[in-house]
């Protein structure tokens, strides 16, 4: 995942790619259902018009309404006809849900991100254990995937996201703290009984588990988390506390639609993320909320826009519902960052996050 | 004196901790923001708090809360990586709150009070108790042995910015050997961890205190994790809570006053209490008076205190004699003067103090935002702006017979019923929806420390047992 390029090379390399993306979902013999009808009806053909990475300004940005209202077999490639896909949803909204089809993008995406972090840093060999949303998600394949190439097997507690917005929006917290204590109980039991050494979960879950265990002294070497914001101070807190100093942590920022970014490494005492996407396959910018089309200055917050660029699944610069603080590139990742992810509007709205 | 960027650190059951989340305040002073999970992990550690204050005599603690009543009012304490001076934290605190200083000092009047006087006060909770029965739970009041226990080991307080002198809520707990863990207004951080610092100066175990700046999701969290949790807001924020019988809400408080036939006609000599309980405070308080029922004398009676409320102008905050607030949130001004108009469109309601002021109701003044305190006659109690409070001197005045009063003043925290008619005093003492209630011309915000404060402390905090037997 991290790279040896330098800018100019990762830049040219990202235009390069980009250009192949656009011929193969836009050509009759590769491309999709829906990117096809889509060029018939806008009367213009990307393959003539897209030179580069930039020249995707020519898309609106992309609707998201489409993955709910679409039959998603639309999104087919022509190549891949005939080939049996995997159906994935994203998060943990009610009604009907956001679905994305895949191949092996997720295998790729947590290959790349099993190299990033070497042997040690997950103990090779070592049994995993995801606590959080499983069922038709992308992350319940992909973190088996990640054990399974690591040499490990993958234990599952489920937790229904869904089901928890729902008793809160009916105000019932109680049975919302207990069906939390019953997705605790359950990773409790496993930890306690199997031979558990790397943990995927969200922050508020691995903080639940931490209150009634110490996960280091049961065995716990290495944690993965992602899914909801994490403050400078949150992930002090989750070092300091929760893993009290001995566990390695990568805290990632993705969902379905991105495959997910990697955190760059941090100095000792410092505790701001900064995401960087599997570039070219998704490319991240944080761009001005009234007009998406420019970027936001260096160390400026602004709304987080992805771009999806593999053979399964192309998505021109759909604005996620985050924003961020651009940060330019580093050593490990030659492309921008994106800093302190938090929900768009945060400082202005209330926003239901990190229930699970 | 405080100096530039002076960091107010979270203290973690009296331990210093410094945040990696900050909240830079426009006056020098930088809060460390706790996230949920920080307080969440204290909480593991609360019997140990518990611990050091039931090794203390509850009298002991008692007097240490007196001593620490003066020290509060004028001593240097430690505040972040410095010192307050009662004068720095005057000056501190009216400049994020906007409250001039008068009314600042008037707040602390109240907090040391609600110290100096804690005997006073716990014995209006506890109906005259001795204070041993924190001690052993155990106690002999009249011819009776007596058990109360307590039924949690710590109390959750989010404080609100605007009324410094609603801690004074919160202060009997650790006396009563509970600790409590504290979420303090955005605009007000000092005010709580001024007095946490004089009751730990004046030898209160400091593991008895958690002082959390924190989100709003920390808030819920100090709320809903500690056994019982205090909350200051709007009706929203009664809503909120409604499904825990473990948080108390302190909601919009809808205070009147209620004249009955037999006074009305003395309407005159009411003014300065009347004119008093509406803008005390500059009008922040849940207990100034909202609304006016009046049998009659309406228009003569409104236009008086109109004239009146018109006296009082904006001053800058380190004037003597000011008693309006601006608002440091000018969105919210702008908000509540909106709101009003728009209410005023609606037939049956006239604003009485704009004819007098001759100004618009929003100005600008002193580098501030105020609002010209306002007085409005409604028609009928149906009417939007009949019920209703907002952040200032405002009220509104609706004639009403007598007997249909308290059948349409729907909940309210502070009655004062002007009145000698002994049916109606009677029907009075029997209403249900009202907190506190006084009889005769005082003022909504007088406040007698031998009784019991809305929410009594020791009945949500402690709960009484059957006890028989040798009990030695």
């Amino acid at each position: 995942m991290s790279s040896n390029l330098t800018v100019t090379e990762a830049r040219n390399q990202l235009d390069q790619h980009t250009l192949e993306i656009i011929n193969w979902h836009f050509s009759p013999e590769t491309g999709c259902p829906y990117w096809l009808d889509w060029a018939n009806n806008a009367g213009w053909d990307p393959r003539e018009k897209i030179e580069s990475f930039n020249d995707l300004l020519h898309f609106d940005n992309f609707d998201d309404e489409v993955l709910r209202k679409e039959d998603p077999a639309k999104f087919i490639p022509k190549a891949f006809d005939g080939k049996p896909y995997n159906v994935f949803e994203t998060g943990g909204t009610t009604g009907m849900p956001k679905q994305r089809i895949g191949w092996e993008d997720y295998k790729t995406d947590y290959t790349e991100f099993s190299e990033h972090y070497g042997p040690d840093f997950f103990p090779q060999g070592g049994n995993w254990l995801m606590v959080g949303p499983t069922g038709p998600r992308r992350l319940r394949l992909a973190i088996e995937h990640l054990a399974n190439i690591r040499g490990g097997a993958c234990y599952f507690v489920d937790l229904d996201p869904r089901w928890v917005k729902r008793l809160i929006s009916m105000g019932e917290m109680q049975m919302a703290k207990t069906y939390q204590e019953h997705v605790i109980d359950q990773a409790v039991t496993i930890i306690r009984h199997r031979d558990i050494k790397c943990l995927f979960t969200t922050p508020r879950l691995l903080e639940s588990l931490a209150l009634r265990m110490s996960l280091a002294d049961a065995g716990i070497r290495g944690v993965f988390a992602g899914g909801t914001t994490m403050t400078p101070q949150y992930v002090k807190f989750i070092q300091e506390e929760v893993l009290e100093g001995k566990i390695n942590y990568a805290p990632t920022y993705g969902n379905t639609l991105m495959g997910l970014a990697i955190s760059k490494k941090r100095e000792p005492g410092e505790y701001s993320l900064t995401y960087h996407a599997p570039q070219p396959r998704a490319v991240l910018r944080v761009v001005q909320p009234d007009d998406p089309t420019q970027l936001v200055d260096y160390h400026e917050y602004g709304r987080v826009e992805l771009t999806t660029l593999t053979k399964e699944f192309f998505m021109p610069r759909f604005l996620e519902r985050d924003e961020a603080i651009r940060r330019p590139e580093c050593e490990e990742f030659p492309w921008d960052g994106v800093g302190d992810v938090r929900p768009f509007q945060s400082g202005t709205k209330t926003v239901i996050e990190g229930v699970y | 004196m405080a100096t530039t960027m002076n960091h107010l650190h979270i203290l973690r059951l009296g331990q210093p901790y410094q945040s990696a989340d900050l909240v830079h305040l426009p006056n020098g002073f930088t809060t460390h923001t706790a996230n949920p999970g920080l307080i969440r992990r204290d909480l593991l550690r609360i019997n140990e708090s518990k611990a050091a204050l039931d090794a203390i005599p509850s009298d002991t603690l008692a007097t240490y809360c007196e001593e620490a009543a003066e020290l509060f009012m004028q001593a240097e304490l430690p505040c972040g990586e410095t010192t307050q001076s009662p004068q720095d934290y005057i000056e501190s605190l009216s400049n994020l709150t906007r409250l001039p200083h008068t009314l600042v000092r008037m707040n602390m009047e109240k907090i040391h009070a609600a110290m100096s006087q804690i005997r006073t006060v716990i014995s209006g909770l506890t109906r005259g108790m001795p204070l041993e029965i924190f001690d052993h739970g155990l106690t002999h009041h009249n011819n009776l042995d007596i058990n109360f226990y307590p039924t949690t080991d710590s109390l959750g307080v989010s404080l609100p910015s605007n009324a410094p002198a609603v801690n004074s809520l919160w202060i009997p707990a650790p006396v009563m050997k509970i600790p409590v863990l504290l979420k303090p207004g955005r605009e007000d951080p000092f005010t709580p961890l001024r007095i946490v610092q004089a009751l730990i100066q004046a030898d209160f175990p400091k593991e008895a205190f958690g002082y959390y700046p924190t989100t709003h999701e920390g808030g819920d969290t100090l709320l809903t994790s500690c056994g019982a949790g205090i909350s200051f807001g709007s009706d929203a924020t009664v809503k909120k809570y409604a499904p825990y019988p473990t948080i108390q809400v302190h909601g919009t408080g809808r205070s009147k006053i209620l004249i009955g036939e037999d006074m009305i006609h003395r309407w005159d000599e009411f003014l300065d209490v009347i004119v008093t309980s509406i803008s005390a405070n500059g009008g922040r308080s849940c207990i100034n008076t909202s609304a006016i029922l009046v049998p009659s004398h309406r228009e003569e009676l409104a236009n008086a205190i109109a004239s009146e409320l018109n006296k009082i102008q904006p001053l800058s905050r380190d004037d003597q004699n000011a008693l309006l607030c601006g608002f440091a949130n000018t969105d919210l001004a702008e908000g509540i003067d909106n709101l009003i108009d728009s209410h005023l469109e609606q037939p049956g309601a006239k604003d009485i103090t704009a004819s007098i002021r001759n100004t618009p109701r929003r100005i600008q003044a002193f580098k501030q935002t105020y609002l010209h305190p306002t007085i409005i006659s409604c028609d009928d109690h149906q009417h939007p702006l009949a019920n209703t409070e907002f952040m200032f001197p405002f009220a509104s005045i609706i004639e009403t017979p007598q007997d249909q009063m308290l059948s349409n003043i729907g909940e309210t925290l502070v009655v004062s019923a002007f009145t000698e008619d002994p049916d109606w005093i009677s029907e009075l003492l029997s209403t249900p929806n009202i907190e506190r209630l006084n009889i005769g011309p005082f003022p909504t915000n007088r406040v007698q420390w031998e009784q019991p404060h809305e929410g009594n402390l020791f009945e949500f905090l402690y709960r009484r047992r059957a006890i028989q037997g040798t009990l030695g």
